[in-house]
């Protein structure tokens, strides 16, 4: 069994672990004062080297995406981090901000001086207030420590950080629709190019990276390129806060090598609760990649596995369902997120998803039909590659999924309520988690 | 087939890229995108949000196609051409059509069905798209999304939600072009709406632009919401007649009614926009007209035939030859100015015609003469866009040439031309341009110029001036301002900077060009000039002898019949007996009361009017000339730029001013020709522009007027305002800018005036109360619209740079 490898987490049961004092008890703000040693660019090439990929989704390469900002260009730069952690299924983000927020910090300082930027942001959502005063509160330990601020630590960087409270849409967590949330626009996706690496924040180059990634940055710069990449394959180098949940027995953050597998990471979470006891759907990293089934619980939980799969590893947060989940009122919960959480700026995704809804909620009350199947596959295609931005081929992923997997079970939504063939009281657990 | 065979014009052989479209390669400018490719080839993409005069988007997705090595559609509105590039539209490739189709079955799920009563329906963009893109049935069965309707955006522009593709170039035309973000789209997903924000009204100038680039019926307008079908309306191209930027419009008349009014397209000018005034303000063309020739019989006028009206007119005017004058207005069209100016020397025997009806100076008129009369084009608005810098001297673009303020904007947009504003007023329109406010005391421009030239002022503005290629602007109101105009003049010729004079109506430049100005003959000859008046007479038939080789201006003609207040009695000495008058009001005379006075004290006055007036009232014969609308002609644009067109009514009674001069002009026993346009045309053609000696730029010292315990006064004309020709369309007026007046804060606390109050301005003539509002006016000054509501400058004898005393008001 692949064993667990807490790095990031790996303190998150020292009561104090949130503050400064706390976080440098266990070796914190040791890799800035090495980093600031270093040569900026020396810091890109040990990220590049290091294979990091963003942990926010889509899993580009860090170290590359830092190193296409243009340097000596006269303008500011900027460090955006997405911490607008929104995805139906995901909770990793918050809880790093929560337990070790001056991990990110330090990432942010680290990564800021490597980009050559003097003041970062960091983009909290907005709905979880707990989340931006605890960042907040350590923005400013840090700047009381002259960690933030002026000259830091006789470095002659300066770095600034701004902690800034999302208004509650889910595209803000499309980059650049945060960048223009940040500017104080109605947060709406840019069109590309130019990517905002040239022309982001500010139309200044910037470089918007997810919590997790930059909350990596400090063990990198402490350990090195081998002990990176000692975790994880190849292609998917290091290690992951997996948050899983739904119906396991123990659901919470997991931190492991990419690379193990779900029914290792369902071992850990105490299995399945509920139900006949075992996994009818899950989905790997939040409702935008495709669902897989118990078939490909051994697969392994890397970028390139879960591609193989026809999936994505997308935030890394697996949901699990039981058998008492009728697929189709999941995916009908899914998409009427979708419809809600649609910009309205293209298209496809304002109308497919009210279309693909109104047609999924018929499915619900047992009134789909058969040609309803097929129309449905049709209008993802639709949406899917021809949306402004990803939340369009997101919304068109659930379905398709569902309908390969489990086609009989929309075929009886033609003619049976899905809550008749679900009882939605099968599906409590009351007492059960608690207990073991 | 090869669009562009060696280098496209202009464009070096590096920036030149071969792309294949749909089999097809050709040879287009780099950055060009692929609609804007395909376009030229001849192949339509299917589009909504793109607009070539908008940034692109990307948001309809209706244009997608295929480039090759790429996975996904690609929206040919913004992907922009490199070496090399294999697009396939529609027409060549299946994943192009498919998702065209897509996304046109998309667009329709919410779109209502009520093309029927839809304004749009008939000359709609999705109509039109979803019969060659979309589907015959709809396989949507759910419900439709539906919003009450419809709302107001102002009081002009309406909004039906349901009906909105959210293709945002409403949004993007009022940020990009106009500079009034005051839409945006609200909400989200499929509720996504504009909207504007509470108790701010979309009152743009250029609001009416968003409902003629609407791809869909989901902005209307009050005025013409469910008036007409768009294939029952007759259709014509003509010139705005409201001011002197020269738009191209199009005229839509339904049932010989102007129904609608469009800008059009002419890229040179207007690109394809215009003015909420140019696009509404038509009522009057249908409403109030007179309907036939009127006479006066004891004391009161009668209708007359044609006959009996003509001959008394001719009668009248021939016995006062040579004591006669003629005011024709700023509004007529060249051929109709032209007439007068014929009229006057031929039939009148007076050199005495003006068609200033407004402020008006002697240095004026001969800076007309040297430096605008009969010149050709330019500084044209290609000049503007190129210019790296450009002066703003006493003229407001946004209020008195709407076209200008927009290209100065989109010109500034793209980093264009240093815009510096001599004005005592910084104004939203400034910052929209990007414009530098060059402050300066109302009537102290002239001073301010020459402190310029003398190097004590704005070096950094001379050393721009220098530059080649930059344009000086003078507006109407430096007419009044005593010296401002030979500055200007003397700044273009010391800098090597092009001089635009840049009037108000859109009559003023062609009228001057025309020759209906004392002292000048057509083609902008100097009427004393032996050779001038032989080139006119030759194209008259007349001897040249008997051209009149100067004559008076409106004011002198006003001081000449009121003389000393004793003459008006004794009918032997006065030197004027007739005045022939066309559509102008009295109002806007500088001295309104004189000119009334005036033409109550001649004993026969002529007028010819579409409308009546404080002139037709008092007139002895009134006859019924056409408007813009039923008739052809043409307006010369501050650019010098001739626009033709022909009329839009067709089969209208209505005559235009030529055809009754020359009527009279018949019966006067007089050669005339027959006065009809192309005549007129080919006369002024024949004549040409002068060649020879010009009068040489005025050289009036400037004085500065500082009157204590008074308050310089800054005024202009806003452009939605008590204007006559803005009459019967109150939703237009509803979105004019409020009536107010406007202080600096030092003078207004030094005056112990507060926002809070109301503010009296008054002179010796009058007073004029207005509610205060503090703003960026220079300190000392006091800024008022000259015509607007209860604000009437001319009215208690004021103009700009007059000296006023502001006092507190009772609210």
């Amino acid at each position: 069994m692949t064993p667990l490898t807490p790095v990031i987490t790996a303190h998150w049961d020292v009561p104090d672990y949130f503050t400064l004092e706390g976080y440098r008890r266990h070796g914190g703000y040791v890799a800035l004062p090495k980093a600031l040693g270093m040569d900026p660019d020396a810091i890109i090439g040990t990220v590049k080297d290091t294979g990091l990929r963003g942990r926010g989704g889509a899993g580009f390469p860090t170290g590359l995406k830092w190193s296409f900002v243009p340097q000596n260009d006269g303008k500011p730069h900027y460090l955006v981090v997405n911490a607008d952690e929104s995805e139906p299924g995901a909770c990793k983000d918050v809880p790093i901000m929560m337990a070790n927020p001056h991990a990110l910090i330090e990432g942010v300082i680290i990564s800021s001086y490597a980009i050559r930027a003097n003041h970062a942001f960091i983009y909290i959502r907005g709905e979880v207030p707990q989340a931006i005063r605890r960042v907040a509160t350590a923005v400013r330990e840090a700047e009381q420590a002259g960690l933030l601020g002026d000259n830091i630590l006789g470095s002659g960087f300066n770095l600034s950080i701004t902690v800034h409270s999302g208004a509650g849409a889910y595209i803000c967590g499309e980059e650049t629709a945060l960048l223009d949330s940040l500017e104080g626009y109605r947060g709406q996706p840019r069109l590309k190019p130019p990517f905002p690496a040239t022309h982001g924040l500010y139309a200044a180059p910037t470089v918007v990276n997810n919590v997790e990634t930059i909350a990596n940055i400090p063990w990198i710069i402490n350990n090195g390129v081998e002990w990176f990449r000692q975790f994880g394959t190849e292609k998917s180098p290091g290690f992951k806060v997996f948050a899983v949940s739904g119906h396991v027995a123990r659901p919470g953050i997991y931190e492991a090598p990419l690379g193990i597998t779900m029914r290792e990471l369902l071992d850990y979470a105490g299995g399945v609760v509920g139900g006949d006891g075992t996994v009818k759907f899950w989905i790997p990293g939040g409702s935008s990649v495709p669902m897989l089934t118990a078939d490909h619980l051994d697969t392994p939980l890397t970028y390139e596995a879960m591609a193989e799969a026809g999936t994505m590893l997308g935030t890394g947060t697996p949901m699990v369902f039981n058998s008492t989940i009728s697929v189709v009122k999941a995916v009908t919960r899914w998409l009427e997120f979708y419809k809600h959480e649609s910009c309205g700026k293209c298209t496809p995704c304002r109308e497919g998803t009210y279309w693909i809804t109104g047609v999924l909620e018929r499915f619900e009350h047992g009134h789909g039909t058969d040609a309803d199947m097929d129309l449905l596959v049709e209008v993802c295609g639709n949406i899917a590659g021809r949306s402004f931005c990803a939340l369009g081929d997101a919304a068109a992923t659930p379905y398709p999924a569902a309908l390969k997997y489990f086609r009989d079970e929309f075929e009886a939504a033609t003619h049976t309520p899905v809550d008749e063939a679900f009882p939605p009281a099968a599906s409590y657990v009351f007492g059960e988690v608690a207990a073991r | 087939m090869t669009i562009a065979p060696q280098s496209p014009a202009g464009v070096a052989p590096a920036d030149v890229v071969t792309v294949t479209v749909d089999g097809i390669e050709v040879r287009v400018p780099k950055g060009m995108l692929v609609i804007r490719v395909a376009e030229l080839m001849g192949i339509e993409i299917p589009r909504f949000c793109d607009h070539p005069l908008l940034d692109p988007v990307a948001a309809c997705r209706m244009c997608l196609i295929e480039i090759e090595g790429q996975g996904k559609p690609q929206p040919a509105c913004a992907i922009a051409v490199t070496d090399g590039m294999v697009v396939r539209t529609q027409r060549t490739s299946p994943m192009a059509d498919a998702a065209q189709e897509g996304v046109m079955e998309f667009l329709l799920l919410n779109h209502p069905l009520d093309c029927p009563v839809c304004d749009k329906g008939g000359e709609c963009p999705l109509q039109n798209q979803a019969m060659t893109a979309g589907r015959g049935t709809s396989r949507f069965e759910e419900e439709k999304r539906t919003f009450e309707k419809p709302i107001n955006m102002s009081a002009q522009i309406l909004l039906d939600r349901e009906r909105c593709v959210s293709c945002a170039r409403c949004t993007r035309f009022a940020e990009q072009i106009a500079g009034d973000p005051m839409l945006e789209l609200l909400e989200r997903g499929a509720k996504q709406q504009v909207g504007i924000a509470p108790d701010q009204p979309f009152d743009s100038y250029f609001s009416g632009n968003t409902i003629q680039i609407c791809p869909v019926g989901a902005l209307t307008s009050s005025l013409y919401r469910f008036r007409a079908r768009p294939f029952d309306l007759v259709s014509t191209p003509t010139t705005c007649e409201h001011c002197a930027s020269g738009c191209s419009l199009r005229t839509d008349v339904r049932r010989g009614v102007v129904t609608r009014r469009l800008a059009w397209d002419d890229p040179e000018v207007n690109e394809e926009w215009n003015c909420d005034k140019g696009r509404f303000a038509f009522i009057y063309t249908n409403e109030g007209r007179i309907a036939s020739p009127l006479v006066r019989e004891n004391g009161e006028l009668r209708p007359a035939s044609w006959p009996e009206a003509l001959d008394i007119a001719a009668r009248g005017l021939a016995s006062a030859r040579g004591r006669a004058g003629v005011l024709t207005g700023g509004r007529l069209t060249r051929e109709d100015a032209y007439a007068y100016a014929k009229f006057a020397r031929v039939a009148m025997g007076t050199g005495d015609i003006d068609f200033r009806a407004r402020v008006a100076s002697d240095e004026e008129s001969q800076f007309l003469a040297s430096s605008v009369a009969g010149k050709p084009l330019g500084p044209t608005y290609a000049d503007l866009d190129k210019a790296p810098a450009v002066l703003l001297v006493g003229l407001e673009p946004e209020d008195e040439s709407p076209i200008i303020f927009l290209r100065l904007r989109a010109a500034t947009r793209k980093g264009g031309p240093r815009v510096v504003s001599l004005s005592p007023v910084r104004t939203r329109g400034m910052d929209k341009m990007n414009a530098e406010w060059w402050a300066v005391q109302p009537g102290g421009e002239a001073i301010a110029l020459r402190r310029l030239m003398g190097g004590e002022q704005a070096a950094d503005t001379l050393a721009a001036l220098r530059q080649p290629g930059a344009v000086i602007l003078v507006g109407e109101r430096m007419a009044g301002v005593p010296g401002a105009l030979s500055a200007a003049a003397e700044l273009a010729s010391t800098t090597g900077a092009r001089l635009g004079w840049v009037p108000r109506r859109a009559g003023e430049r062609g009228a001057l060009d025309a020759g209906a100005l004392a002292g000048l003959l057509p083609g902008g000859r100097p009427a004393n000039d032996a050779r001038a008046r032989e080139e006119v007479a030759v194209v008259w038939g007349v001897d040249p002898s008997s051209l009149p080789t100067g004559g008076r201006s409106s004011q002198a003609l006003v001081d000449e019949i009121l003389g000393d207040g004793s003459r008006v009695e004794r009918d032997e000495q006065r030197s004027l007996d007739a005045l022939l008058v066309a559509g102008l009001e009295v109002a806007d005379h500088p001295r309104a009361e004189d000119l009334r006075r005036a033409i109550a004290a001649v004993p026969f006055v002529v007028a010819l009017s579409t409308h009546h007036n404080e002139v037709t009232e008092a007139a002895d014969v009134v006859f019924p000339v056409a408007v813009v609308a039923e008739k052809a002609g043409s307006f010369t644009d501050w650019e010098g730029r001739n626009k033709p067109f022909s009329a839009a009514i067709h089969g209208a009674q209505s005559i235009s001013d030529g055809r009754v001069l020359a009527m009279i002009a018949d019966v006067m026993d007089v050669p005339f020709g027959t006065g009809d346009v192309s005549a007129l045309r080919s006369e002024m053609d024949r004549l040409g522009m002068w060649s020879g000696e010009r009068p040489a730029a005025p050289s009036v010292s400037p004085a500065l007027d500082e009157a204590a315990g008074t308050t310089a006064l800054a005024t202009w004309r806003l452009l939605l305002d008590a204007g006559a020709m803005q009459e019967g369309e109150p939703h237009l007026a509803a979105t004019a800018r409020s009536t107010e007046a406007l202080m600096g804060a030092q003078t207004a606390r030094a005056l112990g005036l507060t926002e809070a109050a109301s503010v009296v301005v008054s002179t010796n003539e009058g007073s004029i109360e207005l509610p205060l509002c503090i703003a960026d006016v220079v300190e000392g000054a006091v800024w008022i619209p000259m015509t607007s509501g209860g604000s009437r400058a001319l009215a208690i004898g004021a103009s700009h740079g007059s000296r006023v005393r502001v006092t507190g008001g009772r609210a």
